[in-house]
C-alpha cells in the first residue's frame, strides 16, 4: 500500500510537473524507454529535447531515476504548453 | 545531387538526417564497415553491464530509417579520388559523388605489449566488440583491465556486473589525472573498489602469456602474475585518417575543417571524431570523442553539403559520464597539471579541450557526495566539473556556454568562496534554457 504522502506528492507532480529533457546530455542509450512501466518511448523525446506530454505518463519518475546522464528531470508544466496537442 | 557519407556513426547519421530534411530529391549513399542498424555507441556500456538488452541500443525505428531513403553499402572505403570525384570501395564498386563527408570516426589504439595478439585480448569499441565481450564473459573467471578514461571504467564495471573478477591496472598514480582532480579521482576509485573491482596503481603489463593461443596470465612490471581469461584494453582512440591521408587532405590531429566542416578539398567535408575543429578562443585545432559533438558536427556538415547557410562556432565541450555509479558532468576547461599515463591519446567520452589549464582559479564545494568544482577566469566561468548534482550541473553549464559575465561577482568570489559557489549556481539556474 502506498504511503498517502507519496500519493499526494504523485498527484501534485501529475498536476504541476512534466518530464523535461536536455538533448545535449542524451546519448540515446534507451535506458529511459526500457524502464518506462507503460512503454512510452522516452528516448525519442529526450534526444530532441521535448517534454513528455504523453497522457499515459504517470509521473513515476522511473526514467529520471534510471537515466545515467541526468538528461531528465521534472520541470514546470508550463514548459510543456507549446508541445501539448 | 549525390551525397556520399563514409561512416555510419553519430556524425554520419546526423548528416544524413540534415540532408534529407532539406532535400527530398537528393541521393544519399552511406558507406560503412558495420552491417548494423544505427546504434548508440555510448549505450554499449549499458549493454555490456546488462542494464539494457541488445535490441535497446538501436536508436531509430524502421519508419525513421525508411524515411531517410539511404543507399547503404556495407563495405570499406579504400580510395578517394578528388579529381574524378569518385570513392572506391574494397568490394570493387566505384561510387561517384558531388559532395562527400568523411565521418569515419575513431578507432581504439591497439596495445603494444608482448602477447597483444592472443585470443582474449579484447576492447570496447563497437557493437561487435560488446557482443564478443558478453559471449566471453560467460566463461571467464578473471579479467585484467588496462587503460584510462571512461572506456576503461566501462569495461571494468561491465565485466564485473557479469560476474567476472576484475583487476584494473593503472600505470599512473590515479585515475584520469589530467581531467579529474585528486579528490575526484579518489571518489571514482573508491566507488570501483566498493563495486568489487581490485585496483592496482603504478602497474603496467610487462607481457601477456598465452596457452594454446589464448590468454592465460598477465605479468606486471612489478613482477606479479595475474591468472586471467581476458585482458581488456582501453588506452585511447585515434581518428581514422587513412582515407583523408591517401587523398592528401590537410591533417593535424584530425582532418582539418573550416566552420562549415569543409576540408582542404572543395566539396569534401569531415565531421565527428575524425574532424579537427578550430577552437574560437585559443585558435588551436581540437578533436573530441563525444556523442553530442559528433551529432552537432554531422547536422551542420549535412546542412552545408546541401548548400544551405551553415556555420559552427565550437562551444565548450560538454559530456556527462557515469563512473563508479557517480554521474559526472564536465564542461569547458577543467584540466589538471598531472599527466595521465593510462591514455595514449584521448578516450571515448573525452575532449582534448578539457585538458586546457587557463589562467584562472579553482573553487570547490565541500559536500563530498555532490562535489562541484568550478574554474573561474577573469570575467567568465571557463569550466566546471559536477558530481551527482544535476541541477547544479545544468546551472553551471549555462554559465559556461552563455559566457555569462561574472565581473560583478568577482569580489564575492574572493571574499566568501562557499557563498559565491552557491550564488554562481543560483545565477545559472536563473539563466534559462541551456
Amino acid at each position: 500500500m502506498s504511503d498517502p504522502l507519496d500519493l499526494l506528492a504523485r498527484v501534485r507532480l501529475l498536476a504541476e510537473a512534466v518530464v523535461t529533457s536536455d538533448p545535449e546530455r542524451c546519448v540515446q542509450c534507451g535506458i529511459c524507454s526500457y524502464n518506462c512501466p507503460i512503454g512510452i518511448d522516452v528516448r525519442s523525446h529526450a534526444r530532441v529535447g521535448a517534454v513528455i506530454v504523453d497522457q499515459r505518463c504517470i509521473s513515476c519518475g522511473e526514467c529520471i531515476a534510471r537515466c545515467p546522464r541526468d538528461v531528465l528531470w521534472f520541470g514546470p508544466v508550463e514548459d510543456a504548453a507549446e508541445d501539448l496537442p | 545531387m549525390r551525397h556520399v557519407i563514409v561512416g555510419s556513426g553519430a556524425a554520419g547519421l546526423a548528416a544524413a538526417e540534415a540532408i534529407r530534411a532539406r532535400d527530398a530529391a537528393a541521393e544519399i549513399v552511406m558507406v560503412g564497415r558495420e552491417p548494423h542498424a544505427f546504434y548508440s555507441r555510448p549505450g554499449l556500456a549499458y549493454l555490456l553491464a546488462g542494464t539494457v538488452p541488445d535490441k535497446q541500443v538501436f536508436i531509430r525505428g524502421r519508419d525513421e530509417i525508411a524515411a531517410l531513403r539511404l543507399d547503404r553499402r556495407t563495405d570499406d572505403a579504400r580510395h578517394l579520388d578528388l579529381a574524378r570525384r569518385e570513392l572506391h570501395l574494397a568490394g570493387g564498386a566505384v561510387v561517384p559523388w558531388d559532395r562527400l563527408l568523411l565521418a569515419t570516426g575513431a578507432a581504439a589504439i591497439p596495445p603494444s605489449f608482448p602477447g597483444a595478439d592472443l585470443d582474449g585480448v579484447v576492447k570496447l569499441d563497437d557493437l561487435d566488440d560488446v557482443r564478443n565481450l558478453i559471449a566471453r564473459a560467460g566463461g571467464a573467471k578473471r579479467a585484467v583491465v588496462i587503460g584510462g578514461g571512461p572506456t576503461a571504467i566501462e569495461l571494468a564495471e561491465g565485466l564485473r556486473a557479469r560476474g567476472v573478477e576484475v583487476h584494473y591496472l593503472l600505470r599512473g598514480a590515479r585515475f584520469w589525472a589530467h581531467v579529474l582532480d585528486p579528490v575526484e579521482s579518489q571518489q571514482v576509485e573508491d566507488a570501483l573498489v566498493a563495486h568489487g573491482i581490485a585496483l592496482q596503481h603504478q602497474t603496467q603489463v610487462a607481457r601477456v602469456v598465452g596457452h594454446r593461443g589464448k590468454v592465460a596470465w598477465v605479468e606486471t612490471t612489478a613482477g606479479d602474475t595475474i591468472k586471467c581469461d581476458l585482458v581488456a584494453v582501453a588506452i585511447g582512440v585515434a581518428p581514422r585518417l587513412e582515407l583523408a591521408r591517401q587523398a592528401g587532405l590537410s591533417i593535424g590531429r584530425g582532418v582539418r575543417v573550416d566552420h562549415r566542416f569543409q576540408t582542404s578539398a572543395e566539396h569534401v567535408y569531415a565531421a565527428g571524431d575524425v574532424a579537427e575543429v578550430r577552437d574560437p578562443d585559443t585558435g588551436e585545432g581540437v578533436v573530441d570523442s563525444l556523442w553530442s559533438t559528433a551529432l552537432a558536427h554531422g547536422a551542420i556538415a549535412g546542412t552545408a553539403m546541401t548548400g544551405a547557410p551553415a556555420g559552427y562556432r565550437r562551444p565548450p565541450s560538454l559530456n556527462v559520464t557515469r563512473l563508479g555509479g557517480i554521474t559526472i558532468t564536465i564542461i569547458g576547461a577543467v584540466g589538471q597539471p598531472d599527466a595521465d599515463d593510462d591514455l595514449v591519446t584521448i578516450a571515448r567520452g573525452d575532449s582534448l579541450s578539457w585538458r586546457a589549464r587557463p589562467t584562472a582559479w579553482t573553487l570547490t564545494g565541500d559536500d563530498p557526495a555532490r562535489r562541484v568544482r568550478v574554474v573561474v577566469g577573469p570575467r567568465h566561468l571557463v569550466g566546471a566539473l559536477v558530481m551527482n548534482d544535476p541541477a547544479a550541473a545544468r546551472a553551471l553549464t549555462r554559465l559556461v556556454r552563455n559566457r555569462v559575465d561574472l565581473s560583478a561577482l568577482r569580489a564575492a568570489l574572493d571574499a566568501d568562496p562557499p557563498g559565491a559557489l552557491a550564488r554562481l549556481i543560483e545565477l545559472g539556474a536563473a539563466a534559462g534554457a541551456p
